[in-house]
């Protein structure tokens, strides 16, 4: 009755990761940026909430989001006022799940390259005159190339694999929230072991694909 | 740091030497039951604990996983399915023992919501009227539950309608949780679900007619490991037997003849 092709939710979990990692990558680029140079005493605190998606299970981290999310939480009843329609259950949702539960994934890479760039380099930018957003775009970002593809790869990848708090907050629904770790936990759950079979061997074969194409990419970038 | 001893060795002595004669006597029985029965099965080896001091076990799963975990050779002595169909499969298998299936309870299907603004008009009303609202069923592909729900909307014309606004539990049990805690407004859950303690008061309840659904019978089995198991076999009588009856009846449950 519902959806039965490996393509629809494969494609729904590269959909969800693309869009994950692309706002991961606004958000996380000024807050690793901070963290690389602040010598605030906040610094220990933001980095320790931005790590515990890492030590946090899924069902804790799903658990919070259905209940802040929801329509008689804080974010999702004022949602709900807005849009008129639920943030759990939603593609939106997901994407917003997916951005905490990431979030380590793409702070951490960009904030270790931050922090190894020479800082000579972007004060040599700034004294020829280029404002600090032109300094970090035209030096700082050029030189920490590899950090943004780790942060991009990991981040991709991290969302990709999800699938406890999808499972807690996306609840099934073909085309929408039913990505692909989904759909195998459902074929096994029935004993459809072959459309397991088949949507397992096709997500194992993109993770290899991507995950090669980093590490490929990372060497000619450390050989430049 | 230092741990002091304040048992008296005596006492564990005793303990020691008296716990093989009391393992030989009481057995543990290990059961392995489907989400929507726990709370039903846990009440009920309570008094079959109490009166025939055998212990039990229960571990509760969705019956797809814990029939994936029995072929697999998980140590469960006795199963409460959700269907008839694994229990069915088991015996055939060799894994459950031959002859001693049966139907302990039927299933039913409430329509429950704790939205406000459904109680003026009715659960049976607001699925007609769903508009942006969800409703939560459990997922047909995995869970009976599921198939019951989709074949009352079939039933009802309510299918096609209904099916974008459908949220997909994985089994009964978070179908529950989705309406419980508001994300979907309506919820087509099991009736014997309406009694847990902690569950918000509902804005309305409505009883699915059985005749829009295939039975949902659930069977039991005797796993083949408990065999020769006694306290295996008089749990599942006990279950069976007329204290086990009022038991099931009063959590919801329709009974076999």
């Amino acid at each position: 009755m519902f959806e039965t092709t490996s393509m629809g939710p494969l494609l729904l979990s590269i959909r969800l990761a693309t869009t994950t990692t692309l706002v991961l990558l606004i958000i996380a680029t000024p807050l690793a940026w901070w963290l690389a140079h602040t010598t605030s005493r906040w610094k220990p605190g933001i980095q320790a909430t931005v790590a515990l998606p890492i030590v946090l299970p899924p069902t804790v981290i799903g658990f919070y989001l259905l209940i802040v999310l929801g329509p008689y939480g804080t974010i999702g009843r004022w949602w709900v006022e807005v849009t008129g329609d639920a943030l759990t259950f939603s593609f939106t949702g997901l994407v917003i799940a997916s951005c905490i539960y990431s979030l380590p994934f793409a702070v951490q890479p960009l904030q270790v390259a931050f922090q190894s760039l020479d800082r000579r380099d972007v004060e040599a930018a700034r004294t020829l005159g280029a404002s600090p957003l032109d300094a970090f775009f035209s030096v700082a970002a050029p030189l920490s190339a590899h950090g943004f593809l780790n942060a991009i790869v990991l981040s991709f990848a991290h969302t990709l694999g999800e699938f406890g708090v999808v499972l807690m907050v996306g609840g099934n629904i073909p085309g929408e929230t039913r990505v692909i770790s989904i759909a195998i936990y459902d074929h096994v759950e029935s004993l459809d072991y072959a459309a397991a079979h088949q949507m397992s061997a096709l997500l194992l074969a993109f993770a290899f694909v991507v995950l090669l194409s980093m590490f490929v990419i990372n060497r000619r970038l450390s050989r430049r | 740091m230092v741990f002091r001893r304040h048992r008296s060795p005596n006492l564990i002595l005793a303990a020691v030497l008296l716990l093989p004669v009391l393992a030989a006597s009481q057995e543990r029985v290990t059961v392995a039951v489907a989400s929507n029965f726990a709370r039903t099965a846990t009440e009920i080896a309570a008094r079959f604990t109490a009166r025939t001091g055998h212990q039990t076990h229960i571990i509760a799963a969705s019956t797809g996983k814990l029939y994936a975990q029995i072929i697999n050779g998980a140590p469960y002595d006795v199963l409460l399915a959700a269907d008839a169909e694994r229990p069915r499969l088991l015996e055939e298998a060799g894994l459950g023992v031959a002859g001693t299936r049966f139907a302990y309870a039927f299933g039913t299907l409430v329509l429950w919501s704790r939205d406000p603004a459904v109680a003026t008009v009715g659960c049976r009303e607001q699925l007609l009227h769903l508009g942006k609202k969800h409703l939560a069923i459990a997922n047909p592909e995995t869970a009976p539950y599921g198939v019951a729900a989709r074949e009352f909307l079939l039933d009802a014309g309510l299918w096609e309608q209904v099916r974008p606004r459908l949220v997909l539990g994985e089994n009964i049990l978070q179908t529950l949780q989705f309406v419980a805690s508001g994300n979907a407004s309506l919820g087509l859950i099991a009736q014997s679900q309406t009694g847990i303690p902690a569950l918000p008061s509902p804005t309305c309840e409505w009883v699915v007619p059985t005749r829009t659904y295939s039975p949902l019978e659930q069977q039991a089995i005797l796993l083949q490991r408990a065999a020769d198991k006694k306290a295996a076999s008089a749990f599942l009588n006990y279950l069976r037997g007329p204290a086990g009856r009022e038991q099931i009846a009063g959590h919801g449950y329709l009974l076999p003849d």
